[in-house]
């Protein structure tokens, strides 16, 4: 991994950071770093796995971005984890760092008019490190490669739809975690091997510290405690929600690259099935889907919390 | 000026500049205390910032701890300097730097002027309020508090318990009769006065200094001894969580504080803007002299008390994930689970369905081939799948989802010994199950199908052995459901009873009596089947007794027709 462009010198004291991976993502981009920018990330640190797009040009230019690149495999790095976790140790160390993929978008009760620094400073007084967000996958109505999308959009315009419960969550004993599958791949693509679904469950926001680590993608983390983001027995915590905006009209062509990668997945034979389901450009909408209106919305659904947040 | 202020600073400290300059502004004089683990350098430059202000003095910084003395202390010094210096002033509040004007000072000094005699101070005894933070109450008064809750929680803990196993008790100083309450307070001249002055204050002091969080029970237990008139309520809007720990205002409680009517609120979080640049604002009809009226803050806080610590029953979520064995009602709303009646009659689903005229009548959920949905569709409400594995996979919470979802209706799904049979814990031990089961109905099936005999037998035993274990939960002293269970040849002679009590609970309601009967499906010769069985060596015990002759089937249908003119 070499350095493109270092600019962590800028970083002040209490800075919220933005850590992702990417590949080809010049598309989503734009509208990414608008999103969470306005919600209060200061610096973003990219690691570039090789794209092709203008990805790294673009991300080299933006003034609140630091960005290094690697040619590697993506699954051997533990899914660009090794990467970001150097990367998190050494600059990430007492700041409160959001990890996400280009396509993820992080909400929360009130994200409209409380930004982060406010929820980070609520969670420091609350003695709570981490924050837990589910994600929610969103879909068109109408086969997923006849969307239209242009960069710098609201991806979530074109993509309006989502599955509001069929979510299934059960504990995990290793890693102490609440382990969360459902949502549209789920449904549709996953029903005769449920055990390979996507997982749903991530702890994308850490007050980071030097000896944490992401295990698997930001679904699980190290120490233990940091999971703890779920109240038990019978209590609501605060919680969030990452909007997935996977299925925008590019994922058929990705998928495409992806059979031929065959690097995304834990398990690339299960996952070649659902690329090649995807290629042939399906419509994921029904009659009882959810069309996305805020974050009100998913609190009265049940899918995140106010927690004890006023 | 009739009002002074003392202004307790911690953090912020810009804030609480801003704070106290408004209350300067306003003619106020303000004594303010800055803790002392507020770094020499950071004072210095506050002192500083506020050195254009006459009416603005200071005192000699005190360290404060949560829950410790201290804060008490430098609340006393501060108030004997204002009231020393200040002998015009009939009121004395005592705000923080984190506070926030709401309506401007000179409606608050309308306020306490039309009150002179009134000290506002939120105040009462352990016994009225559930005030339990950290599990004490009464004990804050009796026990000794050497260790720091925040940092030394566990000897804290632990020395507590020690106490109250030796059976440690300090004793209240005659005459004192502990009250708790918010520590921002609005006191007299007069009251005041006579707390800093009494002849016993050294004794009571002293007594206090080991008390658990005093600034929350000091001045609320002496305002008893020397009050006059008290209101127990505070003047300054603030909120507490589950834990004790104050709510904070944001810029979107915007329209809440304004509606409040309360003078003052904290507290504030720092970055509000908005709050800053609005308030204090005249409230809308000043020449009401508007009181205080939190009720609309104190419902919106509530709410999230509440989410706290009930929950939302029968909701899994990746914030809250209730161990499902062990909570009594562990789905959101009564749910009806049915077996055999639609092995019984035809179509006891539409039948039901009409005669219930309200909730969601499914088939059975979790048979074999798929989940039978009451619509027969594939994809039910809320994005759940009919495929079979996908639902086995976590057949607890299709369930616990399938009623989260469709909570707005009562749900009754077909059941039997031929479906995913997981669930049978969970649903035994749920509150808000109403389970009936007419064993033994599987027969019926197998009856009907004339199938190779020796096949009919062992799938008959094998049915049996499953719905024998399912009825062994359903009768174990774990179970909470309501359940009612019959077998065939109890039910078939008498159905239309349990019929009623399954409509009444499905529709939610008392019925009027039921007029239609669903139509039974012809068992003429199941005596006979039943017999061969038992001559093959199975035994059918589920099922009850039959007359063995071919008539009991004819004798069945005759018995149709009572049933329909009670």
């Amino acid at each position: 991994m070499h350095t493109v462009q270092n600019r962590t010198a800028t970083i002040r004291k209490g800075a919220i950071l933005g850590f992702s991976c990417v590949r080809n993502e010049v598309i989503r981009l734009p509208y990414f770093m608008q999103h969470h920018r306005d919600l209060g990330v200061d610096h973003f640190l990219f690691v570039d796995n090789g794209s092709d797009d203008g990805t790294a040009d673009y991300l080299a230019d933006q003034p609140d971005v630091s960005l290094w690149r690697t040619d590697h495999s993506y699954r051997l790095s533990r899914f660009g984890m090794d990467w970001l976790g150097w990367l998190q140790m050494k600059y990430g160390h007492g700041h409160w760092c959001l990890t996400v993929d280009a396509d993820e978008l992080l909400i929360y009760p009130q994200h409209d008019t409380r930004k982060l620094p406010t929820l980070t400073a609520w969670l420091d007084d609350q003695g709570r490190q981490s924050f837990g967000a589910l994600m929610i996958e969103l879909y068109p109505r109408g086969p997923v490669g006849q969307t239209t999308y242009q960069p710098g959009k609201d991806p979530v315009a074109a993509l309006p739809f989502f599955d509001p419960d069929n979510y299934r969550n059960i504990w995990h004993p290793i890693f102490r975690n609440l382990w969360i599958q459902g949502g549209v791949r789920d449904r549709v693509f996953f029903g005769p091997d449920p055990a390979r679904a996507p997982t749903l469950n991530k702890t994308p926001l850490i007050k980071w510290d030097r000896r944490y680590a992401y295990v698997s993608s930001t679904h699980q983390v190290l120490p233990r405690h940091l999971h703890d983001v779920f109240g038990t027995p019978q209590y609501d915590r605060m919680s969030g929600a990452l909007l997935h905006t996977k299925f925008l009209d590019i994922v058929v062509e990705k998928s495409k690259e992806e059979q031929i990668r065959q690097q995304h997945f834990e398990n690339s034979v299960v996952y070649a099935e659902y690329h090649k389901a995807l290629t042939k450009n399906p419509d994921l909408w029904y009659a009882g889907s959810s069309q996305y209106e805020g974050w009100r919305q998913l609190v009265d659904l049940g899918l995140m919390s106010k927690g004890t947040w006023g | 000026m009739s009002l002074g202020v003392i202004v307790l600073a911690h953090t912020a400290l810009q804030r609480a500049e801003q704070a106290i300059r408004q209350w300067a502004d306003a003619g106020c004089p303000v004594v303010v205390h800055v803790d002392r683990k507020v770094d020499q350098h950071e004072y210095a430059a506050f002192v500083d910032a506020l050195s254009d202000l006459d009416r603005v003095k200071f005192i000699r910084r005190h360290r404060c701890d949560w829950g410790g003395w201290e804060l008490v202390a430098a609340t006393q010094k501060a108030a004997t300097k204002l009231l020393d210096n200040h002998p015009e002033l009939r009121h004395i509040y005592l705000a923080s730097g984190a506070c926030l004007l709401l309506r401007p000072v000179a409606e608050l000094c309308t306020y306490l002027n039309a009150r002179p005699e009134t000290d506002f101070i939120e105040s009462s005894t352990t016994e009225d309020v559930p005030w339990t933070v950290g599990g004490l109450d009464e004990e804050r008064f009796t026990l000794r508090f050497p260790f720091s809750w925040r940092r030394h929680r566990r000897i804290f803990d632990l020395y507590v318990k020690l106490q109250q196993l030796i059976g440690f008790k300090r004793r209240i100083p005659t005459g004192l009769v502990p009250h708790m309450g918010s520590q921002w307070w609005c006191l007299t001249r007069r009251t005041l006065n006579a707390i800093l002055t009494d002849p016993k204050r050294p004794t009571y002091d002293r007594y206090f200094r080991k008390v658990w969080i005093p600034d929350e029970s000091y001045f609320q237990t002496m305002a008893r001894l020397h009050s006059t008139k008290i209101e127990s309520r505070s003047l300054t809007l603030s909120k507490f969580d589950f834990q004790g720990k104050p709510h904070v205002f944001y810029n979107d409680h915007k329209a809440l504080l304004r509606r409040s009517a309360c003078f003052v609120a904290r507290k504030i979080w720092p970055r509000a803007d908005e709050l800053y640049d609005t308030f204090p604002l005249p409230y809308d009809k000043p020449e009401d002299h508007v009181t205080p009226n939190p009720s609309s803050v104190d419902r919106v806080f509530a709410n999230a008390v509440d989410r706290r610590t009930l929950g939302r029953p029968g909701l899994y979520m990746q914030s809250r994930f209730p161990t499902i064995d062990r909570e009594n009602a562990v789905t959101a709303g009564p749910y009806s689970v049915l077996q055999g009646f639609a092995e019984v009659f035809d179509d006891f689903e539409g039948w039901l369905t009409k005669a219930t005229g309200g909730g969601d009548v499914h088939g059975h959920l979790f048979a074999p081939d798929r989940a039978h949905f009451t619509d027969g569709s594939p994809v039910y409400v809320g994005g759940m799948s009919d495929h079979p594995t996908l639902r086995d996979y976590n057949a607890k919470m299709f369930l616990t989802n399938l009623i989260w979802n469709n909570r707005a209706k009562h749900q009754a799904f077909q059941f039997g010994p031929m479906d995913t049979q997981t669930i049978n814990w969970m649903v035994a031990k749920d509150t808000n199950a109403r389970i009936s089961v007419v064993s033994g109905a599987w027969i019926i099936s197998l009856f009907l199908a004339r199938e190779e005999f020796s096949d009919v037998r062992k799938e008959a035993a094998r049915l049996q052995q499953i719905e024998h274990k399912q009825l062994k939960i359903l009768r174990s002293p774990f179970t909470k459901a309501r359940v009612r269970v019959m077998t065939l040849a109890e039910f078939v002679r008498s159905p239309m009873e349990t019929l009623q009590i399954i409509v009444d609970e499905v529709s939610e309601q008392p019925h009027p009596r039921l007029a239609e009967a669903p139509s039974m499906v012809k068992l003429d010769g199941l005596g006979a089947f039943l017999q061969d069985l038992r001559n093959q060596g199975m035994h059918p015990f589920l099922t009850g007794e039959f007359a063995e002759d071919t008539d009991t089937g004819t004798s069945l249908q005759t018995q149709q027709k009572p049933y329909l003119v009670r």
